[in-house]
C-alpha cells in the first residue's frame, strides 16, 4: 500500500488539476459516493482546501485511498473514519458533533433563540409607550432655526 | 531620492493625523471654534501626504526600483504594466498603504461635505477618524514599512504571485478596501454621536450615505473577488467559506443591517443605540477582518502568511478602537430615548427582524472562522471547520430572509395587518409556487435546493416589482413611476438583486454538470446536450508566462456555439502554474472549459463543466450594487449634502417625509 502511494506520487510529479481522468472509478454510483467523500475531506498541505477541488499530490493520494476503501467494500462512514484514524480530525471539513463541537453547532440557533426574545421584548415595550409628546415651544423655535440653516 | 520623500511625507502625515485627532476633540470638549477648525485643513493635508506617499511607492513599482523590497518580492521587469500598478496593493506593505490612502481620503471628504453637520459633532467625526489614521500609519511605519531599500539591489524582481495578475483581482483590493475603510466613517459617526449624546433623526441621514457607500463597495469587491475565484481556479466555485472571505463577509452582513436599521433612526427616531451599536460592530469587523488576513493566526488560500508582531499590533488597535467605543457605548446608550411607537406587526418591527438576521448570520460566520482557533487554544483539538458547516449553518438565516423580505418591505409605518400585506403580495406568491412547481417538473435530478431557491429568487424579485408598484397608489398609477423617489428605486433593484443572486447560486450548485475524460487532439465528446471537440493544443509564449493553449469548438445540435481557448500556464519566474478555463457565457448557462496533463496515450485530460445560471451570481450582485448606488444620489442625500440648501422646502422634515 504504502509503496503503491510512492510510485503514485512520484509518477505525478508534475503539477495536476484536481481530479484526473485515470482517478475516475468505471461504477458511476462509487464514484459520485467517492466524490461526496472527497468534498469533505481537507487537503491537509493546502489551505482551507478540500481533496476534490485540490491540485497537491497529498491531495491525489487521498483521494485514490478513498476510492481503494471503496473499492473494497468500505461503507462511507467506515471510509471518513478509516482516514479520520490516519490523519486526525483536522482533515474532516465539516466538524462533529463530540464533545465541545457542540458548542459551535448550537451557537447559530441559540444566538438567533436570544435575538429574538431581546427583539420581541423591545418591540413590545415601543408598543405600550405612549405616544411622545409635542414639540415644546423652545423646541419648535430651535427646528426653525436648524431648517433655517 | 523620490522614495525618501514618500516615505518622509508618510513620517508627515502621521504627525498631522495626530494633530488631526487630539486638536479637534480637545475643541469640541471645550467648544474652542478655533481648535475645531483645525480638523479640515488637517484632514485634506494628510490625505494630500498619504496620496503623495502611494504616488512614490506606485511610482516605484512602474519603473522597477528593485532597490525597494517590496518592489523586488513583488514585481518583474517583465509584468504587464497593468500588473506592475496592481502589484503596489498586491502585497501586504502596499495595501496597507492603500487602506490608510482610503482612510484618509474618507476624512478629507468628510471634511468637505461635512459643511452642514454642526461644528461639534463634525470635529468629533473627523477627530475619530484622524485616530483611525493615527494607528494605521503608526502600524505602516513601525511594522510594515514599505519604503525599506535594499543594500544591494537585485537585476530583477521575484514577480507577482500569477494568481493575482488578473484583471479581475487587479481591481479587488480597492474596492474591498473602499468598502471596509468606508465603515470606519459610520465608526466615526457613532463615536462621535455617543460623545456629543445625542442621536437624532438627522444624525440617522447623516451617517447613511457612508453606509451605503461602503456596503456597495463591499458588495463589488467581494463579487469580484467571487467572479475571479470563479474563472481563476479551475473547476468553477465561487465561494469557499475561507477565512478571507469571511472576513470580507462579516462587516458586508453588518453593514447591510446598519443600512436598515439607520433608516429606522431617520424616519421613526427609534432603535437609536442598537443602530449605533452597529455601526461600531460593523467597523470591529471590518479590523476582525484585517487581523485574519495580516496575523497568519488563520491560514488561508490568500492571506498574507506574516509574522506575530504584525497581528499583535492590530489586535492592540482592535482592542483600543472596540474597548474604547464599546466602554463609550455602556455609559452612554441610556442618553438615547426611542421616541417612536410601534406595534408588533409594522415595518420597524420587520426592520428589527432584519437587522437580527444579518447580525446573528455574521456572527455564526465569525464563530465558525475562529473556532479552529478557540478549539485548538482551549481543547488542543485541531479541527477544521470548512464549507460543509458553513453552508448547514449560515444558508436558513437567508432563506428566512428572503422569506420575509418582500413582506416587511411593504409593511406600513408604525401599525400594520399582516394579512393583508400578505394579500398585496398574492401575485408574488402565486408566481413563486408556480416556478417551484414548474422547475421541480422539469428538473432531471431530483434536487430540492434548485427549485426552492430558484422560487425564492421568483418571490424576490417579484416582491420588489410589486413593492414599487404599491408605492405609486392604492390603484397602481404607472405614471407615477418616474416621480418615485430614487430611493425607492434603488430598493427595487437591491431586493431584486439579491433574488437574481440568491437563484442562480442555487441553480449552479443544483445543477452543474461536470465531465472528467482523455481525449485525443481531432476527438468530440458529448456531455449534457452539447458537443465539444479538441481541435488542437499549441505551446505559446505570454509577455511572461509560457502558455499551453487548446482550441477547442462547441456544437449544440449541430450548430456550432463557440471556439473556446482553456490555458495552462506556466510562470517561470514565480515557478507557478496557473489555469484559464475558457467559458462561454450564457444568459442560462456557462461552458467551461479546462485543459489538464498530456496523458501517456497522448490524449489531454479535459474537464467540461455546464455551470447553469452562473452569470446570475454576478449579474444580481452588480445590480445590487447599482440599486445602493442610485439610493446614494437619492435627493435627500443631496439636499442634505448642502448641494441645493437655498432651495430645501422646509416643511419636509417637519412633517415627516413620507414612509420609505
Amino acid at each position: 500500500m504504502k509503496h503503491l502511494l510512492l510510485v503514485i506520487a512520484l509518477l505525478t510529479a508534475a503539477p495536476v488539476l484536481a481530479v484526473q481522468p485515470d482517478e475516475v472509478l468505471p461504477d458511476p454510483v462509487m464514484e459520485s459516493r467517492a466524490r461526496d467523500i472527497s468534498q469533505g475531506l481537507r487537503c491537509l498541505v493546502c489551505r482551507n482546501e478540500n481533496i476534490d477541488e485540490s491540485n497537491a499530490e497529498l491531495a491525489r493520494d487521498l483521494r485514490l485511498l478513498v476510492r481503494e476503501r471503496l473499492v473494497a467494500g468500505d461503507s462511507d462512514e467506515e471510509v471518513v473514519d478509516y482516514v479520520v484514524d490516519r490523519y486526525g480530525e483536522y482533515v474532516l471539513l465539516k466538524p462533529t458533533l463530540t464533545g465541545a463541537n457542540k458548542l459551535l453547532w448550537v451557537a447559530g440557533p441559540a444566538m438567533l433563540i436570544l435575538a429574538l426574545g431581546i427583539g420581541i421584548g423591545f418591540i413590545r415595550r415601543r408598543g405600550k409607550e405612549p405616544e411622545v409628546a409635542e414639540l415644546t415651544d423652545e423646541e419648535k423655535r430651535r427646528l426653525e432655526s436648524l431648517l433655517q440653516e | 531620492m523620490l522614495v525618501e520623500l514618500g516615505h518622509f511625507a508618510l513620517v508627515l502625515a502621521f504627525a498631522v493625523a495626530l494633530a488631526q485627532t487630539v486638536l479637534p476633540l480637545w475643541g469640541a470638549q471645550t467648544r474652542n471654534p478655533a481648535l475645531m477648525a483645525v480638523g479640515e485643513p488637517a484632514a485634506m493635508i494628510q490625505f494630500v501626504l498619504v496620496t503623495f506617499s502611494f504616488g512614490v511607492l506606485t511610482y516605484a513599482f512602474v519603473t522597477s526600483d528593485f532597490s525597494l523590497k517590496v518592489v523586488m518580492e513583488n514585481s518583474h521587469t517583465l509584468k504587464p504594466m497593468l500588473y506592475k500598478v496592481s502589484g503596489v496593493w498586491g502585497n501586504h506593505e502596499g495595501s496597507m498603504l492603500l487602506w490608510v490612502l482610503i482612510l484618509a481620503l474618507f476624512g478629507a471628504t468628510a471634511a468637505l461635505f461635512g459643511g452642514n453637520i454642526p461644528a461639534t459633532l463634525r470635529a468629533r467625526v473627523i477627530g475619530i477618524q484622524g485616530s483611525i489614521g493615527v494607528a494605521f500609519l503608526a502600524f505602516i511605519l513601525f511594522t510594515s514599512n514599505p519604503f525599506v531599500r535594499l543594500a544591494i539591489p537585485p537585476m530583477n524582481g521575484q514577480d507577482l504571485n500569477p494568481l493575482l495578475q488578473d484583471p479581475g483581482l487587479a481591481f479587488h483590493p480597492p474596492f474591498l478596501y473602499l468598502g471596509y475603510v468606508g465603515l470606519s466613517m459610520t465608526f466615526s459617526f457613532a463615536v462621535a454621536a455617543l460623545l456629543e449624546g445625542r442621536v437624532d433623526a438627522a444624525w440617522g441621514r447623516w451617517v447613511r450615505p457612508w453606509t451605503l457607500a461602503a456596503w456597495v463597495f463591499l458588495t463589488i469587491g467581494i463579487g469580484l473577488g467571487s467572479w475571479w475565484a470563479y474563472y481563476e481556479l479551475g473547476w468553477g466555485g465561487f465561494w469557499f467559506w475561507d477565512p478571507v472571505e469571511n472576513a470580507s463577509l462579516m462587516p458586508w452582513l453588518f453593514a447591510a443591517a446598519l443600512l436598515h436599521s439607520a433608516i429606522v433612526v431617520e424616519k421613526r427616531e427609534t432603535l437609536k443605540s442598537w443602530t449605533i451599536l452597529l455601526a461600531i460592530m460593523a467597523f470591529g469587523f471590518s479590523l476582525i477582518g484585517t487581523f485574519l488576513v495580516r496575523s497568519g493566526v488563520i491560514t488561508s488560500v490568500h492571506a498574507f502568511a506574516n509574522d506575530p508582531e504584525r497581528g499583535v499590533f492590530i489586535l492592540l488597535i482592535l482592542a483600543v478602537f472596540m474597548g474604547g467605543a464599546l466602554a463609550l457605548f455602556t455609559l452612554r446608550a441610556g442618553v438615547m430615548q426611542a421616541k417612536g411607537v410601534f406595534a408588533l406587526v409594522s415595518r420597524e418591527s420587520a426592520l428589527v427582524m432584519n437587522n437580527i438576521l444579518l447580525a446573528v448570520s455574521s456572527l455564526v460566520v465569525f464563530i465558525g472562522t475562529i473556532w479552529p482557533l478557540v478549539a485548538e487554544a482551549l481543547w488542543a483539538r485541531k479541527l477544521s471547520v470548512g464549507a460543509p458547516f458553513f453552508d448547514a449553518a449560515f444558508t436558513p438565516f437567508f432563506v428566512a430572509l428572503a422569506i420575509l423580505l418582500p413582506i416587511g418591505a411593504i409593511l406600513p409605518w408604525k401599525r400594520a395587518k399582516l394579512g393583508a400585506s400578505v394579500k398585496k403580495l398574492l401575485p408574488s406568491l402565486i408566481l413563486a409556487f408556480a416556478v417551484l412547481g414548474l422547475i421541480w417538473s422539469i428538473q432531471t435530478q431530483k434536487t430540492l435546493l434548485g427549485p426552492i431557491g430558484l422560487a425564492l429568487g421568483t418571490w424576490l424579485v417579484a416582491g420588489a416589482v410589486q413593492d414599487i408598484l404599491l408605492r405609486t397608489g392604492k390603484s397602481v398609477n404607472l405614471s407615477r413611476l418616474s416621480r418615485l423617489p430614487r430611493a425607492d428605486w434603488g430598493r427595487l433593484l437591491a431586493h431584486g438583486g439579491l433574488g437574481i443572486t440568491m437563484a442562480g447560486i442555487s441553480g449552479l450548485t443544483a445543477w452543474t454538470v461536470e465531465d472528467i475524460r482523455v481525449v485525443q487532439i481531432g476527438e468530440s465528446f458529448d456531455v449534457a446536450g452539447y458537443t465539444i471537440a479538441l481541435e488542437a493544443v499549441e505551446r505559446q509564449q505570454g509577455p511572461n508566462y509560457i502558455t499551453t493553449m487548446a482550441t477547442m469548438e462547441v456544437f449544440k445540435d449541430a450548430k456550432h456555439i463557440a471556439t473556446l481557448h482553456p490555458e495552462k500556464r506556466s510562470y517561470p519566474v514565480a515557478q507557478m502554474p496557473t489555469t484559464e478555463a475558457g467559458i462561454d457565457n450564457g444568459f442560462l448557462r456557462d461552458i467551461y472549459l479546462v485543459i489538464g496533463d498530456i496523458q501517456s496515450n497522448g490524449g489531454w485530460a479535459v474537464r467540461t463543466y455546464i455551470k447553469p445560471l452562473a452569470n446570475w451570481i454576478w449579474g444580481g450582485t452588480i445590480i445590487m450594487a447599482l440599486g445602493g448606488f442610485l439610493s446614494l444620489t437619492d435627493r435627500r442625500y443631496r439636499v442634505a449634502a448642502g448641494a441645493r440648501k437655498a432651495q430645501t422646502p422646509r416643511k419636509v422634515t417637519a412633517k415627516g417625509v413620507p414612509a420609505e
